[in-house]
């Protein structure tokens, strides 16, 4: 079998999920890594690293910012040449648009974020969470080439071999362009939620501290956020010692205390890290939603009726306040310990 | 601004969902409009209190979504078209956008089309990216601020909107017509009036079938072979209790560790 696999990055940091799609291309046989961008000779450097078998590269100043429909047709015209079987992306933002349309050029189908893809006899079956993850379904897709992509962590990342390179083929880009790039505010860090082996996540409790004075002169609501501030900053030294993303529920959101991209849940991210610590957070059907498939769960809540304890293997009943600061201090000795 | 926004029916997301004889039922649980489209709905009335013009509600569905559709009028839309068709048995998301491209078409077109970010059933989020494919249009997803810049007679009106990504905030803009898919960040949905409710339970929703849009149903690209109950997770939360914070903690630290999660 033939398998491209599209690396995603963001002017040139790479989704890791797309590393985890080159491993499982490889399983079927041969992987073409295809990359998308203006000056990415490094990323070409990696994807043979991570066992790419050929690298095909668009390398046009007029593709230095992603835009769906510049992309997808340069990714239709290349696979209407190569003919691959399957065409694999890490699932993201960008990839559910570019595989949307590459499959309205290819006359296919797509199968979106699958958790496990196996070939059986000619056909690729996928599986795939639906209902929010309540089921989950086996898929076909009777077009060709067969499309999909991947949810991040649910397929191993291979060993990366610095040893490994190559050169690129070139490939020639269609510049259709419906869309302009006017720029971006990076008044946001970059948060990657559906990559991070670890998330802390903080929710409405953490601005649920009365025995901190806010500075004098400020009214409720800023009050409630100079003691949001504190409580994710408490969030955030946890999740650093730990090397971990920071999370939030929807509550901490909506109040201001962060922005919308550390959101897990429903109408946030759907995250597996390999360990969630809820900070504050009380457990509604759409948070859970959001965390449940994390392999372990740990909450810490005053309330001891909260629903999140029910999908936590360890609990505490007590004030974040006073245990987070407490873990990251416990964590700092033992991490340092081993290391 | 002629605006269409985009909606689907779907289970409550409180349903307890479950796969029964290979097909999915949700019991008694209410059918309500996809969370992520009463955004939709949100930021196409926002632009018509910017712009002016009309807000079309469009579902593909049973005759059961003119409920949905319902909702959205309560909200504030104009009016609402179901396309409904005993023929339409499976749909995946092509199909849906081709039909709903047709739809749009028949409706007469539109300056703005707005999507939810996706479904809460099926879950794919990509029919609004195919559905502008179909059409040839400009994709603006995932805005979280959607701006109609002023045009003029001779030169169409463009578009910018925030879009929210991994990476922060991109600016896109556009000439329109164009689709856009939105997420939370657009708005909370507004509350349907009692005005609007009691509108929206007198409307009489057009339903068209197949033939109105001038299609046959879609043979789906991809199907569903086998419905899987995910394995349950049985855990036992245990609380760990101490006499001081530090103690919590340390006894905590030590089971995170043992668990070799780290
Ligand atoms: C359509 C729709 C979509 C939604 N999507 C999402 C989504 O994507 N993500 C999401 O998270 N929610 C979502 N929600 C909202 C969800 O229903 C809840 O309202 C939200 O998750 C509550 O957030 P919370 O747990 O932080 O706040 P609360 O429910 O208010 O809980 C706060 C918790 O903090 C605890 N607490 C307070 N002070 C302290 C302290 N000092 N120390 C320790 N614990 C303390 C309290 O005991 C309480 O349990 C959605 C809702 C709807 C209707
Ligand atoms: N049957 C439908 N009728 C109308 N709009 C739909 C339908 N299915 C999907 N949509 C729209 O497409 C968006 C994405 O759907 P999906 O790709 O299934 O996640 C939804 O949020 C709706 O705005």
């Amino acid at each position: 079998m033939k398998t491209f696999v599209y690396i995603d990055h963001f002017k040139g940091e790479v989704q890791p999920a797309s590393w985890e799609a080159l491993g499982v291309a490889k399983s079927f046989g041969s992987a073409s890594a295809v990359i998308f961008g203006s000056g990415l000779d490094a990323l070409t450097k990696t994807a043979f690293e991570f066992g790419a078998d050929e690298v095909l590269l668009a390398d046009d100043s007029a593709l230095t910012d992603y835009r769906a429909e510049a992309f997808a047709s340069t990714l239709s015209a290349l696979a209407s040449s190569r003919t691959p079987d399957l065409i694999l992306f890490p699932t993201t933002a960008r990839t559910r648009e570019l595989a949307a349309m590459t499959a309205i050029d290819l006359n296919t189908g797509v199968l979106v974020d699958v958790t496990a893809l196996s070939l059986e006899g000619d056909k690729f079956i996928a599986t795939r969470p639906i209902y929010e993850g309540k089921l989950l379904e086996k898929t076909v897709c009777s077009g060709k080439p067969v499309i999909a992509t991947l949810r991040a962590r649910a397929f191993p990342r291979p060993a990366q071999d610095a040893s490994k390179s190559g050169g690129a083929t070139k490939v020639e880009t269609k510049i259709n362009s419906l869309t302009t790039v006017e720029g971006y505010t990076v008044a946001e860090a970059v948060v990657n939620l559906g990559d991070a082996g670890v998330i802390v996540s903080g929710g409405r409790g953490v601005s649920n501290n009365p025995s901190l004075t806010p500075p004098a002169g400020l009214d409720e609501k800023q009050a409630e956020l100079w003691r949001a501030q504190q409580g994710f900053k408490l969030v955030g030294e946890l999740a650093s010692v730990l090397g971990g993303a920071v999370g939030a529920s929807r509550a901490a959101v909506d109040g201001g205390y962060i922005p919308y991209s550390h959101q897990v849940g429903q109408t946030g991210k759907v995250v597996t890290p390999d360990l969630y610590i809820a900070c504050g957070i009380s457990g509604a059907i759409q948070h859970l939603v959001g965390m449940r498939n994390a392999k372990l769960v740990v909450a810490i809540n005053k309330d001891a009726d909260a629903p999140i304890f029910k999908q936590a293997r360890y609990g505490v009943v007590g004030d974040l306040f006073a245990i987070v600061p407490a873990l990251t201090e416990a964590f700092k000795k033992k991490l340092g310990k081993q290391a | 601004m002629k605006i269409i926004a985009c909606i689907k029916q779907v289970p409550d997301s409180e349903a307890k969902v479950k796969a029964e004889n290979g097909q999915v039922s949700w019991g008694d649980a209410p059918l309500v409009i996809n969370p992520f489209d009463e955004y939709a709905v949100e930021g196409a009335l926002q632009q018509k209190e910017a712009s002016g013009g009309t807000v079309t509600a469009l579902c593909i569905g049973p005759e059961s979504a003119k409920e949905a559709l319902k909702h959205a009028l309560a909200m504030g839309a104009d009016d609402a078209v179901l396309v409904s068709d005993p023929a339409l048995t499976s749909l995946d998301t092509v199909g849906a956008a081709r039909l709903l491209a047709a739809a749009i078409n028949k409706i007469g077109g539109a300056d703005m089309v707005v999507f939810g970010r996706q479904t809460l059933d099926d879950g794919s989020g990509i029919t609004a990216a195919q559905t502008a494919r179909v059409l040839g249009w400009p994709m603006l997803g995932l805005a979280g601020q959607i701006k109609v810049a002023d045009g003029s007679a001779s030169s169409p009106q463009g578009i910018q909107v925030e879009r929210v990504i991994e990476e922060g905030r991109q600016i896109v803009s556009a000439k329109l017509p164009a689709v856009i898919s939105v997420v939370q960040s657009i708005g909370e949905p507004r509350y349907p009036s009692f005005m609007g409710i009691r509108k929206a339970s007198k409307a009489v929703i057009p339903v068209w079938p197949l033939s109105d849009i001038g299609l046959s149903a879609p043979a789906p690209i991809t199907s569903r072979l086998e419905l899987v109950t995910p394995p349950s997770r049985n855990v036992t939360c245990e609380i760990i209790t101490g006499e001081s914070p530090a103690e919590i903690a340390d006894k905590l630290a030590d089971k995170i560790l043992a668990e070799k999660v780290l």
